[in-house]
């Protein structure tokens, strides 16, 4: 995809088309949604959901609030019910929430292999998976003791110690400081690579959805308003042009009207 | 007050600002030489001192009113009378056998009342049909004062240790249920479901989850627990005790030994101590994980 060449409305209304044709048709489906409906008192916050997400498919959900962003992640969770429509997920799945959401009274390793049988085993694969987070010396302290960047690496730790096929990331970095953010997107970037899972993020930060996703859904009125992969290299750069482009036109989706607004909506 | 020059600032107006020139009224919170070091060698006796002085000051006035006779001996003994007294009691042998027995009693009742409190705490808190089976008649009979039960459980339960036990049992029921049931129903239900979303089944989620989450609410149930057990212990002996701290009360009551009596109040009063101080360090060695015990 060299796209860097054309102006950068064009670039995404390209990128748009790209859809089409997956770029990678050989992955296996983990989520397939045909019409999907959630509907509270009168509103229908989702109303006709399609959405097909592959295997190493990484896509950001972005909307204003109350669009249905996190409705939708729940319902690809199981922890929602959709009220009309098809849901097919991955049955390997997990989510890491906006809080850690770590049982205090458990040791470290004992929360990352909750689901689990807690024995040697189980014990060295939640080892393992916390070493991968750089946590490999806080396996037996409480949680508690952890700062929340840590804690929040803990329940990244413990999304991955199932092996999941679809990883479901609901704000995960909106409660951390800016510097632990970047960090964060780093490491997730680089667990994504190593484990490949679909992952599906919802966010506020157009930023971040860009700097992190192959393909970006912007949500509103109940339905998908905008999808568009991402025409940009790995590893991408807040100062590219193309970068900008595509901040300004997910802004103006987004309904924010001056692109001097920031990544932040 | 004469009108400034606009200071060059990237505020829109100076107000607020004070003049130039002038200083603030500035406050020195810097630490002075010497000071923090002296406060924590002698403040810890200090506090101690102080502490220790109104109590010490009224056993001098007790022990000089009984000596200089303002007080009858018969209306309130001086300490030295009841040390006499407890040095009386221990030389028959009486402390010595009270104090097991009116213990046992207590812990028998607790543990049984403990027992039932936390299984129907826990089954109110865990399951929709055991809150709707047992919370309402629960709250209402934990609004009777269980002292008022001690007719009624003369005539069921005789007045031997049944009637003792059960007491105690009733009265330590419901600090048991009631902190077990807000506990577990206390539990963030974010947790919870974030247990569902990594597989856990509804039996994991109760003992992995919930209940572990909910030990500290439980403990001081059954601290509250310990401290009720005591109370009926109290009220229950004094229904025909043959052994026990309640039989050397009424044996002391009947002789008209003030002495006495103040000293089994007293033992009352350190048995109560001593509970207090076993929970809490059944508190500390249940939940290391919260750090305002472990520092505690």
């Amino acid at each position: 995809m060299s796209l860097h060449s054309s102006s950068p409305t064009e670039a995404v209304a390209l990128a748009g088309l790209d859809l089409a044709a997956p770029k990678t048709p050989a992955q296996p489906v983990a989520v397939r949604l045909e019409g999907v409906r959630r509907v509270f008192g009168s509103r229908a916050v989702l109303d006709g959901i399609d959405l097909e997400v592959r295997r190493g498919e990484f896509v950001s959900l972005l909307g204003p609030s109350g669009t249905g962003k996190t409705t939708l992640l729940r319902i690809l969770a199981g922890l929602d019910r959709a009220d009309g429509g098809r849901v097919e997920v991955a049955s390997a799945r997990s989510v890491v929430f906006q809080e850690p959401r770590l049982v205090p009274a458990k040791r470290v390793w004992q929360n990352v292999v909750l689901g689990h049988v807690q024995n040697r085993v189980t014990r060295r694969l939640a080892t393992a998976a916390l070493e991968e987070v750089g946590l490999g010396r806080h396996v037996d302290v409480w949680p508690k003791t952890l700062s929340g960047g840590e804690a929040q690496r803990v329940a990244l730790a413990r999304a991955l110690a199932g092996e999941p096929n679809l990883l479901l990331l609901d704000e995960p970095f909106a409660a951390l400081d800016a510097l632990t953010r970047i960090r964060m997107h780093d490491l997730v970037a680089q667990l994504w690579r190593r484990h490949l899972p679909a992952v599906v993020l919802v966010t506020h930060d157009v930023d971040e959805a860009i700097l992190m996703s192959d393909r970006v859904i912007v949500l509103s009125g109940g339905g998908i308003r905008f999808d568009a992969r991402v025409p940009l290299e790995r590893p991408r750069k807040r100062g590219d042009a193309g970068f900008a482009a595509l901040r300004a036109r997910l802004l103006a989706e987004l309904g924010v009207a001056s692109p001097e607004a920031g990544g932040h909506a | 007050m004469t009108v400034q020059q606009p200071a060059p600032t990237f505020l829109a107006s100076g107000a607020g600002q004070p003049p130039r020139g002038v200083t603030l009224d500035l406050v020195d919170l810097s630490p002075r030489a010497g000071q923090t070091p002296a406060r924590s060698r002698f403040g810890k006796t200090a506090r101690f001192a102080s502490r220790a002085l109104v109590p010490a000051l009224l056993l001098a006035v007790w022990q000089a009113s009984s000596n200089l006779g303002f007080v009858a001996p018969e209306v309130l003994s001086s300490p030295g009378e009841i040390i006499a007294a407890y040095a009386e009691l221990i030389r028959t042998g009486e402390l010595q056998a009270a104090i097991p027995t009116s213990l046992a009693r207590a812990l028998t009742g607790l543990a049984l009342g403990a027992t039932v409190g936390l299984v129907l705490g826990l089954f109110a808190g865990l399951w929709r049909v055991g809150e709707e089976l047992f919370d309402a008649p629960l709250q209402m009979l934990r609004t009777i004062p269980f002292i008022a039960m001690i007719p009624l459980f003369i005539i069921w339960f005789g007045i031997g240790e049944q009637a003792k036990i059960a007491l105690i049992l009733g009265a330590t029921i419901f600090p048991v249920y009631l902190n077990t049931y807000s506990g577990v129903r206390g539990v963030d239900q974010k947790l919870i479901e974030a247990a569902r979303v990594f597989g856990l089944s509804h039996g994991r989620i109760a003992t992995r989850v919930i209940i572990p989450t909910a030990l500290p609410s439980i403990l001081v149930g059954l601290r509250f627990a310990a401290g009720v057990s005591l109370l009926a212990l109290v009220a229950a002996e004094q229904i025909n005790a043959r052994s026990g701290i309640g039989f050397i009360l009424i044996n002391a009551n009947q002789n008209q030994r003030t002495d006495i009596i103040i000293a089994g109040i007293i033992v009352y009063a350190l048995l109560g101590i001593a509970i207090d101080l076993v929970m809490r360090v059944v508190e500390r060695l249940a939940l290391p994980w919260r750090p305002s015990l472990v520092l505690a």
